[in-house]
């Protein structure tokens, strides 16, 4: 207690879990913000892939910025449908950056298509989660981080 | 009115929104996330709804009395007001929204009319009763009380 030693998931004593939250929808990034805090998850929301590319240090592959240095982001959620870029054209940019491959990504959806399921697991998505998401859903998220 | 009578017609108006189909398990999970750190969680998430829902209606209005109608981008706030309704509770709009969305597919002018008709009612519908609801929560909190919890 009170020492700066990693816990187990090599976090530092008193360090948050830093969560991304992708969605289009302003009352999804409301609810979904309002849910992970509520399991204590530091929370940046973002409206599109875009903005998190921007915001990940990546919208400019020929002068990365040093911000994947101070920035920890422990797990990636985003919706699929998204307009301009998808959840999955985000999670495929991300797995094929070498900076940010290891973070993991989960994809929400609000439509139940194996196709798409398959897709995104298959792209490395760690799981794939139908909305509107629950409290249950997102207490599962730990096990990604 | 004192505490006890407003709580009694808080649970009685809950149980009928959720029993008449208004309100689903989805409006639960965002009363159970309100806390003393955000004590106008739901009245927030509601409003934003309530504006959200307007403008996209609005869409939809004025998409629909296009000479061509571009059903591809009626279609698309359908699923955002689909999305939006199922991610508050609001259950009876987000069916209409699915019943809406068939339409657009069979690109069905005269339906997707009379749909939107039926979307803006049950929006209205539950609009009204939330607003009922939340005003009701803020007079008992106004006046000392506990929000009752429903199972």
């Amino acid at each position: 207690m009170g020492s700066s030693v990693p816990s187990w998931n090599g976090l530092n004593e008193g360090e948050e879990l830093h969560v991304l939250a992708v969605d289009d929808s302003i009352i999804d990034r409301k609810c979904i913000e309002k849910l992970l805090k509520s399991f204590a998850y530091k929370v940046t929301t973002v409206e599109s892939g875009l903005r998190a590319l921007e915001y990940l240090g990546l919208e400019d592959e020929q002068n990365p910025t040093s911000k994947t240095d101070d920035l920890k982001i422990n797990l990636i959620i985003t919706d699929y449908c998204m307009p301009g870029m998808t959840g999955f054209e985000l999670l495929k940019r991300i797995k094929e950056s070498s900076t940010l491959k290891e973070i993991p990504v989960v994809v929400m959806s609000s439509e139940n298509v194996p196709t798409r399921i398959q897709m995104c697991l298959e792209q490395g998505a760690k799981e794939f989660i139908l909305k509107p998401v629950k409290q249950s859903d997102v207490k599962r998220l730990r096990c990604h981080m | 009115m004192e505490v006890g009578q407003l709580q009694a017609r808080l649970i009685d108006l809950t149980s009928s929104l959720y029993s008449e189909g208004f309100l689903d398990e989805q409006f639960t999970q965002l009363q159970q996330l309100q806390d003393e750190s955000n004590p106008d969680f739901v009245f927030e998430v509601a409003s934003l709804f309530f504006d959200d829902s307007e403008k996209l209606l609005n869409n939809l209005g004025m998409a629909l009395d296009e000479q061509v109608i571009d059903f591809k981008k009626v279609d698309a706030n359908v699923h955002q007001l689909k999305g939006s309704s199922s991610s508050v509770g609001a259950q009876r709009v987000r069916n209409a929204c699915i019943a809406f969305r068939n339409l657009c597919e069979e690109k069905d002018r005269e339906g997707c009319l009379a749909c939107l008709q039926q979307v803006k009612h049950e929006f209205s519908l539950v609009k009204s009763k939330l607003e009922s609801l939340l005003d009701l929560e803020q007079q008992i909190l106004a006046a000392g009380g506990l929000i009752p919890m429903m199972e």
